[in-house]
């Protein structure tokens, strides 16, 4: 990522959350930029191409030597009436024909394959680099922007969008190719025999390639029509089932059922639209096509008796007819496919051409931690598209050492959560510097910061995968007893022993569900694994009860001797034996100390606690007896 | 079917450190999820069970169906005549001499006419069969979805949405593919035999040599088709590992960035991307492959007829119309044979599907209304549960013997550790399922003696996690009551103190929640469910508190709206925070099943049994604490 062009370079934090679905049908750069990308591999779509050029022209000879074979069994070409030797050339001449048939057929097929296989295999090898691309880009564009945009979008970019980018080479760039060789070398041989019989033979070309091209678009707004509707009714279908207990509770069957239909019978109306549209269109480019073949009899047939063409040259007429009704039915669908590929392809560069807001300096060096000390100097922040005066955070200082723990208490809202993601550089501070050991946590690597800080986010997110990945998801290299004793730290060993499959056991679905405060605790223990010499708890430990987080606490005391903690909770009992308390309110520190120091302070802090002490009264008693 | 590639994993700490300390070890590491995917794609190709279910859904259109048969038939014979039209205008209008324009012309107009037939049989074809493909489509996913909503909750329990889902999509697709391409399989077929019997007619020993090409083709087909299909769903099923990846990276991006996972799953996407491009590749093989044979073979059958039609055509044996009729044919041979060979598999598809369906559609319905039961208007709101035992797996009650009264406008709370059987109490009092013994009264009646309507009516619940429906905040209040005015509505959420709050939101009242609130925070979402309770104003209340805590300020509005709600409400609440449990006027302690303590907070904590026990010590709620410590509390041996 070279820091500074001048060229419009769109950063992930200016665009905003309805990025760029505008995206014109027929964007010309984009088609451009993918043919591009299908020349990369030049070979293949040399083959290609030739491949195709060569299936065409041998197509073109079948209706030819058709013609030619049905005069020759008449005898014309052979000159004579009838007689012996007559019939024996003709003999041969019609065996002649039939082998170059034969010829022709195969080579038709053979060329055929070889230009579905490579144009195939171009858009495959289109969709990996694709994939790869979106995927590397997706990491690392930062969690603002990825807080900004929907999921199921990302998703569709993800796969339906490279998918129509794909099929670009084959249905688009080769097929047109194969087309026009085909009405184009049809033409010209069938307008050398006789115009007008050429013009009866083409005359539905036009016809059913401008009807196939309507039709297309028009099925393609309704297909979009019936996805959004089928969508709505997945959304309809799955919270219901999701949410039966509550259906169930309000016994609220018939109002669901009754939401259900009403969308179900608006997506049935579109769907027979959709039908109508498509029997209409395909009905009748059949009756064009066959009315032209009528007229070709028709024509031709007063020609031959006229003795102006010959029997074989309408036979090879009609003859085209039949290789060309196909091609020409599929008109409809390369527009499709060109349309596709637009929009897609201009869907997918969209984010593809974003820059992260958050990486590496160019002149970033790997972080050197000697004594793991985190520094916050005069630390300012609001949301990059935010107005000026919109802090999150202001003025913010701290320090915390290893073997101490900072604790950072506030109403919501109060910008606790930023100050976590701002230590693992998930944001860039607006005003002042944040440093680990010295170093500006901007001027070093990405990949050296997050392997320093260990940050345990509010809401853990598991993988599809067994707990022991789970666990190791931020070390994958760490041996089996590393991976319990962080289970062990963080209270979840015993319950995870006692797993029919233990470590093994996978989560989610099919697997264990867990309850809050058990993923919690996982995702304490996926923090602790790697060994980080900052650790942020941020607001990790509310659904874990009290009495385990306090034995969580005890098992950390050891681990976190050489390690700077901070810890983010509303939860007083959670921090109160910090070495220093910060009270945050509007993105100020208002009150900073221990706890016995706020506590004779009597503000803010001092409220607070009371205010805990009375609605978990009984809590507070316990806690003193033990 | 085995998960597509295991490759760059060991699976689990048990294999993790023996690895060798050298050469650095393929990481503990997968992306995408490991859950193998279960369902059958294909069946058995007929299942007369599933045919005979299925026909009950075809019956409402069967005239529909016999209609677009008549048109599959007549369309089918109007692409059969047209090249026999033109080998009648060759040989008799326009062959050696026999010049006759007049003949010419009727033949034309002939042409035309069939061309028409052609037009109204396809389009009524079309229009019949793929219409009612549809409704079909639409019927099934009803039926099923209908039926969901009154099957037990005993069978919803233990199916996951998401199975529940790909049969609702996924598995009535492949009926409706099923039903749309049979009946142009059956027009395939009959084009086949047509074609053979028009082509032996006129002219039996050229038509003879012609189709000596078909049983080739038909072999080679039988020989391709389980391979390729092989290959094909190696395809699918890499895609979908692809996907799945993808979508983890999509959605679990924070925790990657956070734990810097980014090279390494890079490097496992990269070869489950190779994967499927090696996949597709091969299973684009299959597919074109068929290409050079199928244009061998047609090639062949041409130069049959060129030669051989030929040279009888010279020797006067054939007329040259049937020549040219015969190469129009040789055309048409190998698509009907192409798409028959294909209908093999989408019948298996479909027969799998349809097993599936009907599965769902067949789930026996346990909890009915009697047939006499009552809908009474109004009752009094107390809840009797009498000798009352019930289990959810046969042998296994998880209730003994439970008795208790709640007189009307009582609160009392349910306390107990996990799998003490709380929630299955209060799933009762719903009629969610059937005792197995006893009875619960509901109103001084028996549930089973009333409606299920009438008890949802009677009765409110808040479950412990809120459940909000993407719609907007009005509707998911009024979820309840769906009469409530926006009056009733602003007054409930005034009354839980959710109101100012949800003024604040971008459109009030009319704001969309999206995802299920995911844009709310969790202490909102339970205001809004406290809310939407308050609307239905039912006599009785059943709620099960939330667990998880939320900040001290949200925790007080909790509280007070909580307070709110159980005013003048018989209420049964399945508490775990203490404030809510020394509120109640009685407490219920329930231990594996069985009620061993009842009694107010203060004589239960100087009596010093199990709840006493518990309570000192000091966990937030029952259900956290480790089995061990109350195995310990069981013993008598407890904090002390």
């Amino acid at each position: 990522m070279s820091g500074s062009q001048q060229h419009s370079r769109r950063v992930d934090t200016q665009v905003d959350a309805q990025y760029g679905i505008d995206v014109s049908r027929l964007d010309a750069a984009v088609l451009w930029r993918i043919t591009a990308m299908a020349f990369r591999h030049r070979l293949r779509m040399a083959v290609a191409v030739v491949a195709t050029l060569c299936a065409g022209g041998f197509q073109l000879l079948v209706p030819q030597y058709l013609g030619r074979a049905v005069d020759q069994a008449r005898g014309l070409l052979a000159g004579a009436a009838a007689g012996e030797v007559a019939r024996s050339a003709a003999e041969d001449a019609l065996l002649t024909t039939a082998l170059l048939l034969l010829g022709a057929a195969i080579a038709r097929g053979s060329f055929t394959m070889l230009q579905n296989y490579q144009g195939e295999a171009v858009g495959q090898l289109i969709g990996y680099r694709l994939r790869l691309d979106y995927y590397r880009k997706l990491q690392s564009l930062s969690l603002s922007w990825h807080d900004r945009v929907h999921t199921g979008d990302l998703m569709t970019r993800g796969i339906l969008d490279i998918e129509g980018v794909r099929l670009w080479v084959d249905t688009g760039v080769l097929r047109s190719i194969l087309l026009t060789v085909l009405i184009g070398g049809g033409a010209v041989v069938l307008l050398r025999n006789d115009p007008v019989l050429a013009l009866a033979a083409l005359s539905f070309v036009p016809i059913v390639g401008i009807r196939a091209s309507i039709a297309r678009l028009k099925l393609r707004d309704t297909w979009i029509a019936l996805q959004d509707q089928m969508s709505l009714l997945t959304k309809v279908m799955e919270e219901n089932l999701g949410g039966i207990r509550v259906v169930r509770a309000f016994a609220a069957q018939a109002h669901e059922l009754a939401r259900y239909d009403a969308i179900s019978d608006t997506a049935l109306a579109i769907a027979s639209r959709r039908v109508r549209l498509f029997v209409l269109s395909t009905t009748q480019m059949t009756f064009v096509y066959f009315l032209a073949m009528a007229l070709t009899l028709w024509v031709g047939g007063t020609k031959v008796v006229a003795g102006e063409v010959t029997l074989g040259q309408l036979a090879e007429a009609l003859a085209f007819m039949l290789i060309l009704q196909m091609p020409v039915r599929q008109i409809g669908w390369m527009i499709n496919s060109i349309a596709r590929a637009s929009t897609c392809g201009g869907r997918l560069f969209n984010v593809l051409d974003l820059e992260p807001s958050i990486s590496d300096a160019p002149d970033a060096r790997p972080l050197q931690v000697t004594d793991g000390v985190l520094r916050f100097e005069n630390v300012g922040f609001r949301y990059p598209a935010a107005a000026r005066d919109d802090r999150i955070l202001e003025d913010v200082s701290f320090e915390a050492r290893p073997g101490k723990m900072i604790g950072i208490v506030g109403p919501p809202g109060s910008g606790k959560t930023t100050i976590a993601q701002l230590v693992g550089r998930f944001y860039d501070v607006a005003e002042g510097r944040i440093t680990l050991d010295g170093q500006d946590i901007r001027g070093v690597t990405l990949k050296s910061l997050r392997a320093a800080v260990s940050i345990v986010p509010q809401e853990p997110f598991l993988f599809t995968a067994s707990i022991g990945h789970n666990v190791a998801y931020g070390d994958p290299w760490a041996g089996r007893t590393d991976i319990e004793k962080s289970a062990q730290m963080a209270q979840l060993h015993s319950y995870i022993k006692g797993l029919p499959q233990a470590y093994q056991t996978l989560v989610g679905e099919r697997g264990v569900s867990l309850s809050g405060g058990q993923r919690q605790r996982l995702s304490i223990a996926r923090a602790v694994l790697p060994d980080a010499k900052v650790l942020v708890f941020d607001d990790s430990t509310a659904a874990v009860d009290a009495a385990t987080e306090r034995r969580i606490r005890e098992a950390l005391r050891e681990f976190t001797r050489d390690r700077a903690v901070i810890v983010i909770a509303h939860r007083l009992s959670s921090l109160m034996h910090a070495d220093e308390i910060l009270f945050l309110e509007g993105g100020r520190i208002v009150e900073r100390g221990s706890h016995d120091a706020l506590m004779q302070q009597g503000g803010r802090y001092a409220q607070l606690y009371e205010l805990q002490a009375r609605s978990v009264a009984g809590e507070g008693a316990g806690e003193g007896s033990r | 079917m085995s998960a597509p590639e295991k490759t760059p994993t060991a699976p689990h700490p048990e294999q993790g450190p023996g690895h060798a300390m050298g050469e650095r070890p393929a990481p503990l590491a997968v992306v995408g999820s490991q859950v193998d995917q279960e369902e059958e794609l294909f069946g058995r190709a007929f299942d007369p069970w599933v045919v005979k279910r299925f026909l009950e859904y075809l019956r409402p259109y069967r005239r529909r169906i016999a209609l677009g048969v008549a048109a599959v038939l007549t369309f089918t014979a109007t692409q059969l005549s047209i090249p026999l039209i033109v080998r009648a205008a060759i040989d008799h209008a326009l062959a050696e001499g026999a010049g006759d324009l007049d003949l010419l012309q009727l033949f034309v107009g002939v042409f035309v006419g069939v061309v028409a037939l052609n037009y109204a049989a396809n389009h009524l074809m079309e229009a019949t069969v793929s219409r009612t493909a549809q409704n079909l489509l639409f019927d099934l996913r009803r039926a099923m979805y209908a039926h969901l909503q009154v099957v037990s909750l005993s069978f919803m329990d233990k199916t996951e949405v998401g199975r529940l889902m790909s049969r609702l999509q996924g598995d009535v697709y492949a009926l409706q593919e099923f039903l749309e391409s049979s009946i142009f399989a059956i027009g395939d077929l009959v084009l086949l035999f047509g074609i053979v019997a028009v082509v032996l007619s006129l002219d039996t020993v050229l038509g003879g040599l012609t189709l000596s090409v078909v049983p080739l083709l038909l072999l080679v087909r039988i020989v391709w088709l389980p391979l390729a299909r092989k290959a094909f769903m190696a395809a699918r099923e890499a895609s979908s590992a692809v996907n799945g990846a993808l979508a983890e990276n999509v959605h679990g991006i924070r925790a990657i960035q956070e734990l810097g996972r980014e090279e390494v799953n890079f490097r496992l996407f990269d070869a489950k991307a190779r994967t499927n491009l090696n996949a597709h590749l091969l299973a684009s093989k299959f597919t074109n492959v068929m290409i050079p044979i199928v244009d061998t073979l047609t090639g062949s059958a041409m130069a049959i007829v060129v030669v051989a039609g030929g040279s009888m055509v010279l020797s006067d044996r054939l007329d040259i119309g049937v020549m040219v009729a015969f190469l129009f044919y040789v055309q048409r041979f190998f698509d009907p044979i192409r798409s028959l060979t294909l209908q093999y598999s989408i019948m298996q598809r479909a027969m799998a599907a349809g097993q599936r369906i009907f599965e769902v559609t067949d789930v026996e319905i346990e909890v009915k209304d009697a047939p006499d039961a009552e809908d009474p208007a109004g009752i009094d709101g107390a809840v009797e549960f009498r000798n009352v035992t019930f289990g959810y797996v046969p042998g296994h009650p998880v209730l003994h013997d439970v008795s208790f009264k709640v007189a009307p406008g009582e609160t009392v709370a349910l306390v107990g550790p996990t799998g003490s059987g709380k929630t299955s109490t209060t799933a009762l009092v719903h009629r969610f399922y059937d005792v197995w013994d006893g009875q619960v009264l509901v109103g001084g009646r028996d549930v089973r003696a009333v409606t299920q309507a009438s008890l949802g009516r009677h009765i409110a619940m808040v479950l412990q996690e809120p459940f909000l429906f993407s719609d907007t905040v009005e509707a998911n209040i009024r979820y309840a009551h769906v009469a409530a005015t926006r009056a009733d509505v602003e007054a409930a959420a005034k009354a839980v103190g959710a109101h100012d709050f949800i003024l604040k939101l971008p459109q009030g009242y009319d704001t969309m929640l999206e995802q299920r609130g995911a844009n709310l925070s969790l202490g909102q979402r339970q205001l809004i469910s406290f809310a939407r309770a308050l609307v239905a104003d039912a006599r009785i209340l059943v709620l099960d508190e939330a667990t998880a805590n939320v900040d001290s300020y949200t925790e007080l509005e909790i509280q007070r709206a909580l307070a709110r709600l159980l005013q003048g409400r018989t209420a049964l609440v399945i508490a775990h925070r203490l404030a809510t449990i020394r509120g109640a006027d009685r407490i219920i302690v329930l231990q594996d099943g069985r009620k061993i303590e009842e009694g107010r907070h203060d004589a239960l904590v100087a009596a010093g049994g199990l709840y006493a026990r518990l309570y000192r010590m000091n966990y937030a709620s029952f259900d956290d604490i480790p089995d061990e410590e109350i195995a310990k509390a069981t013993r008598g041996e407890g904090a002390t």
